[in-house]
Formats: structure tokens, sequence, C-alpha cells
């Protein structure tokens, strides 16, 4: 039986929610793969388990890591091998949640395939293939993450006997953090500053065995183990590594670029750029990663405010559903259409990897650039956006949000760390910088830009005409998507343009340019900020006429306004300094806002549907499609540990001697 | 430290334990880190005080929190309940009392970590609510422990909202009994901490019937479990909600009625009463009742809301200092992440608002002080604005303050991540004091009705109180500033707030008119006003926190440099506001583009000042290791040998891996297919 409440939001719908799912899964045909490779997960027993909550971190990891096994094993025999349907499968099976061989997978075979010569594929492939060889991939150390060339850990070379000696000189550089490799790995590909002849190669990875085969025990020499509880990642054993002169044979460096012949000669790789492919890819994932998760918080926010009924909005009437508040719709619409926006921004980047990767085979990297720059940014500020975006989610649940039993807390620790791996944001908001400040320099020295940047373009035009800035100022129109990607190029150009010449300033009072730099940094993360900004609207207007269903259309055009217009009013500043908008016109942009959200109201249970989350994959009992909530916590708490008898072993040890004694 | 006890580890240690790079950031302080921490106290005796009941707290092991991260629930939850009996007897044997100078050191000391925590408010529902005879029952009972109290308000469809509650309460005649029910499922009581496992009494609310007539909200004293073997009394179901994101030490519990009958002397009658015929009676004021909930959300705020952003940010600012990350200039060592401009200002600012939202909770004691003093002589007329202010601040510092401690967490990188840095154990603790207390939105929209309800008087030239009298002064106008260094000048951002606080009241409370006078239903138009109101509340609140900032820095005594860097924070603090809200202040025109250009200026200028103090400033908190419980975040700054020894303990490095055996050994020996 479907919750009266939830029942009467999707009956109000204006629209089909099926084919806003299509959109979003790219065409019906692969909703329609999605739903069979969820099916086969869903109905298999072998999948099933006690709700994760209930569990300690030991049994979490035994749970994770026999439905790991099983995954391995299933894949291969249904023929699952597509990576979007490996990773759908994957997701399913471990209902979002990091997994101990997530590594060995994504990481380790990956790395042997494109960086193993072919003697080294043959010897560790098919093995790690079989998982006889589990592996993970070792770089973070314990005082060394985002800056690569800091790693200390050290490969020695000795002719003598032909092996690299592996070394962890100072506590700092104890490998910290990598996947898999507390309890789960055999091997580890490691990264080391490579020693030959005396001089120091940088740094090269190395395949280094770890545990006994057979046993399992840590090899002599090495010290490995699990890095204790985190904020979440329970399933995962992310480990620490430490080496004391232990040595591998020379062919245990990957070898396919660089190499260390046997006298010890170091031959040096042709290029290192084809790394940012990878770096793209993995990037464009977080980014896919930022929009599920906020959906996925966005999905039982709403559904469960649509359930929950709070005070009164009018004297004597029965309490409202506190969807019908303005305040809790300004909570959580503004959300809902940020994570239609990085849907959309998440495709764009993934396409635009795709035709590019060809482009890398066939040897054309001139797009590659920018799509790097661009993609550091739009990380940082999607990761950052969904981060915060989760948490206003699981508050606007109250009192119930903070129970595990919302599932938003979990959603939050699985999805925070993204902030900082795979690039620390601050410091990707950075490289993004230097790439808008590079074009800019382009521009001013008479070059012309191409690509998201090329408003920089524009800008030598406007210095000519002063008065096109106040010609601007009444061309916005705020109800008009295409417009308002023109008032955030505006803001983009103008806030470029702004760090740029703070950094020029600086660099006229300093030595050093780096100096100069970092005291431009705040700067810099904001130009970069605001050009991501600028890129999310651009595309998400550009997604409207690609929809065909008018019903559709009208809906995500609202969420498209509801997105770049809370956009301008959360930063009217910007707007107004830069004079692209009025301080009347800022009024209108925030009454325009609070009409939109009475406008989305009646949809917005339907806008969540549309993501189209199974429960279990939601795995949480306030965003429970059919909004039973209230009777499925009560059954959800009576399995607490806590609940396992019902007089507590401490009334025995405790409290009853106290009152005894008193 | 007997596995690093090699000389190779040893590196970089320098004679006294302390790592280098924090011995050099205390050698530059610019001011006394003891006096300073002298001024948080409230002086030197209360320094004293609380480092004397601090030693005693710590050396005693049953106290440690060392193995907290590793514990489950149930674990958890023994512990507290452990605690909280030896504190008892620690309590006795240190001749420390309740209302002794000590008291609120021990609950600080111990960090929350106790057991019984609403038995403390089951007894003060009691003394707020309870007759005298009531008193004299059932207070010794509780101060011996010879029950354990609880507090049953939440349902589990119900929380802020009172009047909503569902819990029925019948009073029956004929046998001079109330019959309490759960009627249906979101009538559960739910949340209550102690009533999941420990409690036997608990005071609920339910709506009270007799004839027939449904009276409102009352409380009950009812017994849920024996007082003998601690089963459930007939006719309860009780027990623990499950886990939460914290306080899994405490049993947040539910709680059925099913006809349970309680003698009619248990309904609370202070203020209502049934009499034995069913006459309703009321009597009284209960204005020092409600004075007293609103007291509640005052005294949260230091241990609650302040205190876990102090520590996140000597955690933080500590790690920033010991931390080091690519390099700023080539050749030289890699540099102090402390040092990078993006983590100043990620980190600085909430150190500023700490010191501030420390200076604004005294504001508000005193505030209460004199309130308390007025009410006691029966005059109640601050009680509007003691309700606004607590109902505001308590929603404006847990927001921000809840905030601050996340982007302390999210600046210490990955190793912020593990439990072992104690910031996610603050976070998650921290955030809770967003809801309990009255959900922040909630209480912001009550600070706005007060706000607006000023404004309107003093239109009307009707006096109002003292804390928005600058309401009355509505007066247009441009700021006067003229460079960077004119909004280093108090006077200049003090007046900016306080146009921004009344743009923003006076421009709601037209447009709230304008809505009614154009036929809209008053309730809706208040519905279609409250994004702004929430607005204008938050603006007073900053506004107050402001000037008070100022006026305490005014009278400092300008020694040992503490006055000096205390306006710097409070400098930084006021800018820092404005840059964040830049639209707010540029709106009317009251702050122009350009010198919101010279206020970004002036703002990144002193990132690079306070810089210099920030670890002497975090210091002066005087927070002891234990207390930090972090591995990042000690004092000596060793952060990376302890964070490898604590990890060691974690007892998935103590025991063989049972998923090895299981699925492991299969899976290695290429037995996949016979999973």
């Amino acid at each position: 039986m479907m919750n009266a409440d939830l029942r009467r939001e999707r009956a109000a719908a204006t629209f089909q929610p099926e084919l806003l799912t299509h959109i979003l899964d790219g065409g019906a045909e692969r909703t329609r793969r999605r739903k069979e490779i969820e099916a086969l997960v869903i109905n298999d027993p072998d999948f099933q388990h006690e709700d994760l909550n209930f569990l300690s971190r030991s049994q979490r990891y035994e749970q994770a890591i026999r439905k790991s096994s099983l995954m391995v094993m299933k894949l291969r025999e249904y023929g699952i091998a597509d990576p979007e349907e490996i990773y759908w499968f994957k997701s399913f099976v471990h209902r979002g949640r990091p997994e101990p061989l997530d590594l060995h997978l994504g990481m380790f075979l990956p790395t042997l395939l494109t960086q193993a010569t072919p003697e080294q594929q043959d010897r560790f492939f098919m093995p790690a293939w079989n998982l006889e060889i589990i592996g993970t991939y070792a770089q973070t150390e314990m005082g060394h993450g985002t800056h690569l060339r800091g790693l200390e850990t050290t490969a020695t070379y000795d002719p003598a006997t032909q092996e690299f000696i592996l070394n962890s000189p100072t506590v700092t550089s104890i490998k910290w953090w990598p996947g898999g490799l507390g309890k789960t790995s055999n091997h580890a590909i490691v990264l080391a500053q490579l020693y030959t002849q005396g001089q120091c190669k940088g740094l090269h990875a190395f395949i280094v065995p770890i545990r006994q085969l057979g046993t399992h025990e840590p090899l002599p020499g090495i010290t490995v183990g699990d890095i204790g509880p985190k904020f979440g990642y329970d399933e995962m054993d992310n480990g620490y590594l430490k080496m004391d002169n232990f040595r591998i044979p020379r062919e245990n460096m990957l070898m396919k670029y660089a190499q260390v012949e046997p006298d010890g000669t170091y031959v040096k790789p042709v290029s290192d750029k084809l790394t940012y492919g990878t770096m793209v890819f993995i990037r464009s994932l977080i980014v896919g990663d930022s929009a599920r998760s906020l959906s996925r918080a966005c999905t039982i926010a709403i559904r469960y405010s649509a359930v929950r009924h709070q005070s009164e909005l009018k004297a004597g009437e029965p309490e409202p559903q506190i969807l019908d508040y303005q305040t809790q719709q300004y909570k959580l619409f503004p959300l809902l259409a940020t994570a239609y926006a990085f849907h959309f921004v998440g495709a764009y980047i993934k396409d635009t990897y795709r035709r590019i990767s060809g482009d890398i085979n066939a040897g054309d990297l001139s797009e590659l650039p920018e799509l790097h720059a661009l993609t550091a940014g739009l990380k940082a500020f999607t990761s950052w956006t969904a981060n915060a975006g989760i948490e206003e989610c699981r508050m606007a649940c109250g009192g119930h949000g903070y129970s595990r039993c919302s599932g938003i807390p979990d959603i939050y620790v699985t999805f925070t760390p993204s902030c900082t791996y795979e690039g620390e944001n601050t410091v990707m908001m950075l490289q993004t910088a230097r790439f808008l400040i590079k074009s800019y320099n382009q521009v001013i020295a008479g070059q012309r830009v191409s690509g998201m940047v090329s408003y920089l373009n524009d800008l030598s035009r406007q210095r000519i005409q002063p008065q096109h800035v106040a010609a601007r100022t009444v061309s916005v129109r705020i109800n008009d998507p295409i417009s308002l990607v023109e008032a955030y190029k505006a803001r983009a150009a103008r806030l470029v343009e702004a760090a740029a010449k703070n950094l020029q300033a600086e660099l006229n009072h300093r030595k050093s340019k780096d100096d100069a730099w970092n005291r431009t940094s705040v700067d810099l993360v904001r130009a970069s900020e605001v050009h991501c900004h600028y890129v999310i609207v651009k595309l998400f207007t550009a997604k409207l006429s690609e929809i065909s269903n008018a019903a559709v259309r009208a809906v995500v055009t609202e969420l498209c306004l509801l997105y770049a217009l809370y956009g301008i009013s959360k930063n009217a500043g910007d707007f107004m300094q830069a004079g692209i908008l009025t301080d009347a016109q800022i009024t209108q942009v925030n009454q325009r806002v609070k009409e939109l959200l009475a406008i989305i109201r009646p949809n917005a249970v339907a806008l969540v549907d549309s993501f189209d989350f199974h429960d279990t994959h939601l795995g949480s009992v306030l965003g429970r499609y059919d909004g039973n909530v209230y009777e499925n916590m009560f059954e959800w708490a009576k399995k607490s540990p806590l609940n396992k008898t019902e007089v507590h072993e401490s009334f025995h040890k405790h409290l009853k001697p106290l009152q005894a004694k008193l | 430290m007997a596995l690093l006890g090699t000389s190779k580890y040893a590196q970089g240690i320098g004679l006294s334990g302390v790592n280098p790079d924090l011995a050099s950031e205390r050698q530059t302080a610019s001011f006394s880190v003891e006096g300073l921490t002298t001024v948080l106290d409230g002086g030197a005796e209360h320094t004293r005080v609380r480092r004397a009941v601090v030693e005693v707290i710590e050396r005693d092991p049953v106290f440690s929190r060392e193995n907290q991260y590793f514990q489950t629930q149930n674990e958890r939850y023994e512990a507290a309940v452990r605690k909280a009996v030896h504190l008892q007897k620690k309590m006795h044997e240190m001749g420390w009392r309740e209302d002794g100078p000590e008291f609120i050191y021990i609950y600080r000391a111990v960090a929350g970590d106790v057991a019984f925590l609403l038995h403390r408010v089951f007894m003060r529902s009691i003394s707020v609510l309870g007759s005298d005879e009531q008193v004299a029952k059932w207070i010794p009972l509780a101060t011996k422990h010879q029950l354990i109290g609880s507090y049953a308000q939440t349902e589990l469809g119900h929380g802020t909202y009172l009047q909503g509650l569902e819990t029925t309460a019948v009073f029956d005649t004929t046998t001079q009994e109330f019959i309490l029910n759960t009627p249906k499922i979101s009538a559960m009581k739910w949340w209550p901490g102690d009533m999941g496992r420990s409690a036997t009494h608990t005071v609920v609310f339910a709506q009270l019937y007799v004839h027939g007539k449904c009276y409102g909200v009352h409380p009950f004293i009812v017994q849920i479990r024996s007082l003998w073997d601690h089963s459930l009394c007939p006719g309860i179901t009780a027990g623990d909600i499950g886990p939460k994101m914290n306080f899994e030490h405490i049993d947040n519990g539910y709680l059925m009625l099913q006809n349970v009958r309680i003698p009619r002397e248990n309904m609370l009658n202070k203020f209502c009463e049934v009499q034995p015929d069913g006459t309703y009676v009321r009597r009284g004021s209960q204005k020092i009742n409600y004075f007293t909930m609103t007291t509640v959300r005052v005294s949260l705020l230091s241990d609650e809301v302040i205190l876990p952003l102090m520590k996140a940010c000597t955690i933080a600012i500590r790690y920033s200092a010991v931390r080091r990350q690519s390099k700023l200039n080539p050749g030289e060592k890699e540099a102090k992440i402390l040092d990078y401009q993006t983590q100043q200002e990620k980190l600085l600012p909430q150190l500023a608002a700490a010191y501030a939202f420390h200076f604004v909770n005294n504001y508000l004691h005193k505030l209460f002080d004199r309130g308390y003093k007025e009410i006691q002589e029966r005059n109640f007329n601050s009680l509007p604005e003691l309700h606004a202010s607590s109902s505001g601040f308590k929603a404006m510092l847990s927001q921000y303050c809840t905030a601050g401690v996340e982007i302390c967490l999210r600046a210490c990188g990955g190793h912020g991540y593990s439990l072992l840095s104690g910031l996610p154990s603050l976070y998650t603790k921290i955030l809770a004091s967003c809801i309990y207390e009255g959900e922040n939105t909630i209480l912001l929209l009550q600070t706005a009705r007060f706000l607006i309800k000023c404004f309107a008087a003093a239109s009307a030239g009707q006096p109002i109180p003292q804390s928005v009298t600058y309401l009355a002064a509505v007066k247009p106008g441009k700021c006067p500033a003229k460079n960077k260094l004119d909004f280093l000048n108090p006077d200049i951002y003090v007046e900016a707030y306080q146009h921004t606080a009344i743009r923003l009241s006076s421009s709601t409370a037209a447009k709230l008119q304008d809505l009614i006078q154009s036929g809209v239903k008053k309730h809706e138009a208040w519905n279609q006003c409250t994004v702004q109101l929430v607005q204008a509340a938050k603006a007073h609140c900053h506004y107050i926190t402001v000037k008070n900032f100022v006026e305490t820095v005014e009278k400092l005594e300008n020694n040992a440099g503490i006055q000096k860097i205390m306006k710097h924070l409070c400098d930084l603090f006021a800018l820092h506001g404005i840059f964040s809200n830049a639209g707010l202040f540029l709106h009317d025109g009251y702050i122009s583009g350009a010198q919101m250009d010279m206020i970004t200026a002036s703002y990144l200028d002193l990132l690079g000042v306070i810089r210099k103090d920030a670890v002497p400033l975090v210091d002066a908190f005087d927070f002891t290791d234990k207390s930090l419980n972090s591995a990042l975040g000690s004092y000596d700054g060793n952060v990376y040998q302890r964070l490898y020894e604590w990890a060691q303990k974690s007892p998935t490095n103590q025991q063989i891996s049972p998923a090895y055996e299981k699925y492991l050994r299969p899976l290695l020996h290429n037995k996949l297919s016979k999973l």
C-alpha cells in the first residue's frame, strides 16, 4: 500500500517520469538494459544480507569481500564486459559503496595493461585476472598526497643481484590509504623514487609482492596493516605499507616506457602526457558520482518531506506536508535542479572524453589540455557542491535524517572523500585557474582562444567600448536561460580578468612568481569557480533543446531556470559589482526564484522518481518509494544491536551495583 | 614508541619532543598565550579550577577515550554507563558538588561521553513542573540513582511542533488513574536519550483528556522498567532506535504505551492539576517554565557548539603547521600548508568565528542573568527578547560552527577522514545541535517574528527592547570608507552590518504588509516571506555578534598584545562576513563595487597577519591532548608517529581476518567457480 500523500503527489505530476529517466540514462534502450542488470543482482539471493548499519566494521568488510568474489564470478558468467554495464552491476551489488577489490579492478589491472611490457603481462596479468594475485595501487604516503614529486619511498637498483631494494626511509614515507592494502591484497604497484647509478630518476612504478601466497602472511621486510576506522568506507581495508630493504627482481619495475637495464643504465620514457587521459576519465566519473549521490539524497529528502507533516500553516487546519513550507522548498529544490545540472555535465564530459580519446589513439591531443583543465575544476565544483548539498538534504529531514536509517549519513560519508582524492579540490581549482590565466594572457598578447574560454576574446573589445558594460545591464532577461548564460559568461570574464590583474599587480611587487601566485590564490579559486559555474549553466541550457517531449522539456526548463537564477541570487554581489544586473533586477531574480519553487512543487516527487533509484540501492527508510516511513523505522530499530537482549548486560554490571550502593 | 625508536624515525623531532615546525610557530607569538587563556576562562581562578578538574579526570583510566574510535555501539554504550557510575564515585571522592565551581568543567573534561544526561533533564523537569510534594518524592530517589529517568517528548511523527503530539493520557475517575496510550505508530515516543536501555522512569508528554475533553499537552511520570530486574513494565514496549551518525554512547529510545495506568499524582502539577472528580485547574504563570526552556538553548552553546569549533580549529591549524605539501618557491623545502593563502582562507575565518562566538556567548549569559533577576521580581517584560535571542543565536551559532567544523575536517585532506584525526566525530556530534532544542529554520523564524513586531512598534514610535533599538534608526546613506584601511575601523563595518540588518527587516516587513494589503491571507503571506525572514534574523544575529566583538575588544586591557591580536580577529570576522555575503551589502548601494574590492583586499591582508599567530591563538584554547583525542592535533605535533602507532592498535590489525579463511583463501587459490 502506497502512502496516500505520495500517491497524490504522483497523480498530480504534469509529465511522465519514465521519459525523463530515459534522458538521464541516455535513451530508452539504456534504461531497459540498466534495469535488466539491476534485476540480475536484486533477484539474486547470493547478494542478500543483513542491513549493513547493524554490522561491525569487520563484518562489513567480510560481507563486501564475499560479494566482491561472487561479483567477479557472476560478471564473467553473464558475460558482462562493457565498462558502463560493469559499473552498474558493481554499484547494485555494493549499493553504491566502495569494496575491497576496487583498486585491484580499477587500478592494478588497468595499470598492468597500460604500463607493463608484454613479458610482464604474461607473468602478472592472467594470475591477476584470475585473482590468484590481488593487487592494489600504493601511491600516497603518510606525509604526501596530491604533490606526487614529494613522495619519499625509494627503489635503489643493485646491479650485483639485478634487484631493486625498496625502502620506507621515514615515518612520513609509509604508504598510507591505498584501498585493499590493509587485509586483502598480496601484491601492490608501488610508486617510488628510482635510484640507479647514484642518481635519482624520479617516480616509477614497481610490482611488489607483499604477502605470502598460500598463507597470506606478510613477507619478511614488509610491514602491512589496516589504517584503522574512518568516517566511512567501512567496507574498505585502506592500508599502510612499510618496506625495509625489501628486494624485488629488476623485471618487476613496470618498463613499458622507462627502463633500467641490467647494468643499471636508465632509459627515459618517450612521453608522459598520456596519463592525462586516465585522469580526465576518473574525474568525469567523479562528476557523475556527484550527480548520483546528490540525486539519492534529494530523492530521500523530497519523498520524506511529502510524507512528513509538521506544525500549522493556517490555524485550525491539519498539519501540512513539510514540502509545502517555502523554507523547505528553498532548501531542496535548488539542490534538485543542481542534481539535474550535474547529470548533464557528467554526460557531457564522458561524451567529450570518448570523442577525444578516439583522437588520442589517432594522435590528436589538441583538445586534451582544455578538457584536462576543465575537468579538474568541474570535479572540484561538483564534489564541493554535492557534498554540501547532501548535508543540506540530511538537515532538511530533521532529527530522523540523523539516524542511519535515513541512509543520508552513509551517502555523505561515502561521498565526501571525493573532495580529497584524485586531486584535492583547492589544488584542482588552481589547475583550472592556471589554464584560465594562460588563456587570458594569450588574449592580451593578441591571440584568439577557443572552446569554453572563448569569452575571454571579448575582453579586449570591451576595453575599447567602455559603455559595453552598461549596455549589457538592461539586456539580461531573467526568464530566458540563454540570456542567463550570457550573464554568467560576463561574470566569469570579469572575475578571470580581476584575478589576472591582481596576479600581475603582485608580480610587479615581488620577485617570486610562486609567491605572487600564492598571494592571489583566493582570487584564482574564485575565478575557476565562476568559470565552472558558467560552463554548467551553459551545458544545462544546451540540453533543453534536445528534449523532444514538451511536458518533460517544460519541467526541465523550470529546473534550469531555477538553477541559474538561484545561483545569481546566492552570488548577487558578483553580478551587481560587475554591473551585469542592477539591484532592482536582483530583487526580481529573488522573487522569481520563489515563484519557481511554487511552480516546481507539484512535480517534485515525480522529478526524484525519475532518477529511478531502486529501494535496495537507495538504502533509506525515509526515502522508500511507497512512503511507509514510520512503520518501517520501527521495524528497522528493532533490529538494532542494542536491542538484541531485552535487558542490556550493563544493567547487571553497572546499574544494579550503583543502586545497591547508594 | 618502540617501533619508531630508531634514530631515523626520530628525525625532525627537537629535544623538547615538540615538532620544530610547531615550536617555531610558538616562538614568534605576538601576545601572551597564558594571558589570553585567562581572558577566555574569565579569570585566573577559573583557569586554575578548570585545569585541576581536567587533571583529575584525565588521570583516571576509566575516563580514557583512547579506544573510543574502535568501539561498537554496544561497547560505547556500556562504557558510557560505566563512566557515569564512576563519575558519581569520583565526585563524591573529590568533594565536587553539582552546584560547585568545578561542575561545568567536569562534563567538558569527560567530553560528554557519559550516560544519564537525560536523567538530569528528568530531574530538572520535575523541579520546574512538579509540585512541592512531587519534588520531595522524586528528587531524592533520582539523586540517589534509585531510579533512572528520561524525558519523552518527541514522537516518531512529531518534533518541534509540540501541540501536534499524539500520545494520550485519559483520566479515569473511578480508579483515579491516567490511562496512557500510543494510538498510532507515528505517536510512538522516539529519540529520548537514556530511554532505549537505561531508564526506569520517564516524563511522558501526552494530550490530556478528562471526560472526553482535550486539555492539551501535559507531563506525566511513567515507570517503564522494573526497579528490580529492569524488565519492561506491563503495557510498555521500549528499545533503542538504532545506529546514528554519532551519540553511539547514548541509548536514544522508542516507547510505546498500551493502556498503561499511572496514579493521578503522577501528572506534574505545579501549573495544572486534575482534581479527583476530574476538575481541571490551572494555576500560576507558566512564564518561568518558559524561561527555563529558553535558557537551555543558551546553556548548550558553550559546550556543544563553540568548544567543538575551537577543538576543530586547534586540530586543523596545528596539523597545517606540520603538514608540508608542494613547494611555494623552487629550491625550498615543501611549504607548510598553513602558508597557502587558500588554506588560510579556509581556517582563519573559523578561528575568528570561534572567538567571536565565545564573546557573544558571554553577552548572552549576561543578558540572561539580568533577565533571570527581573523574572524573579515577577517582571516578565524581557521574555520575548530573551526568547528571540536564544532562538536566533542558537540557530546561527550551531549552523555556523557546524559548517566551520566541516571546513576544518576537509582542510585536513585525507587524514581528516580518519576517525583518528578526531574531526569526524566532532563533526557528527555538533551537527545534531542544528536540530535538537528546536530546528534551526523554525528558531530563526521565531526570531524574525520578534524583529517584525519590534520593527512595527518602532515605526509606531513605541518603546522596544534594547537589543533591537537600532531598528528605529532607519537612515539611508552610503558607506563613507575611502580606502581599504578605512575598513579596519570598527565604526565603519559595524555601521554596514547595522544598515544591512535594518534593510532586511524593513524590506521584509514592507513585503509582508504589501501581500496582506493585496488580499493574501496572513499565514500565506508569512509563508511566502519565510526565506527573507530567515535572512533578516541571521543578519540581526550577525550584527549583534560583530558589535559585541568590537565592544569586547575595546574593554580588553591593552597589555601583553592581547587587545591587538583580538582586534585583528574581530576585523577578520567582520570583513569575512561582508566578503561572503557581498550581495546583501551591495544590494541598495550602501557599499559600492569599488568599496567591496577594498574590503576584499583588507580581508586578504588580514589572513597574512593572523597567520603569524595562528598556532598561539589555538594554543590559548588550552585543550589537553586527551581532550582533543586526535592524532593530528596534539600539542607536540608528532602527527605521523601518533597516527601510525594508533592505527596499529585498531582491532582490524589485532585479529586474523575471518574473511581470509572464508573468502580470500578460496579466491586467491583460484577456486572462484566453487564459491
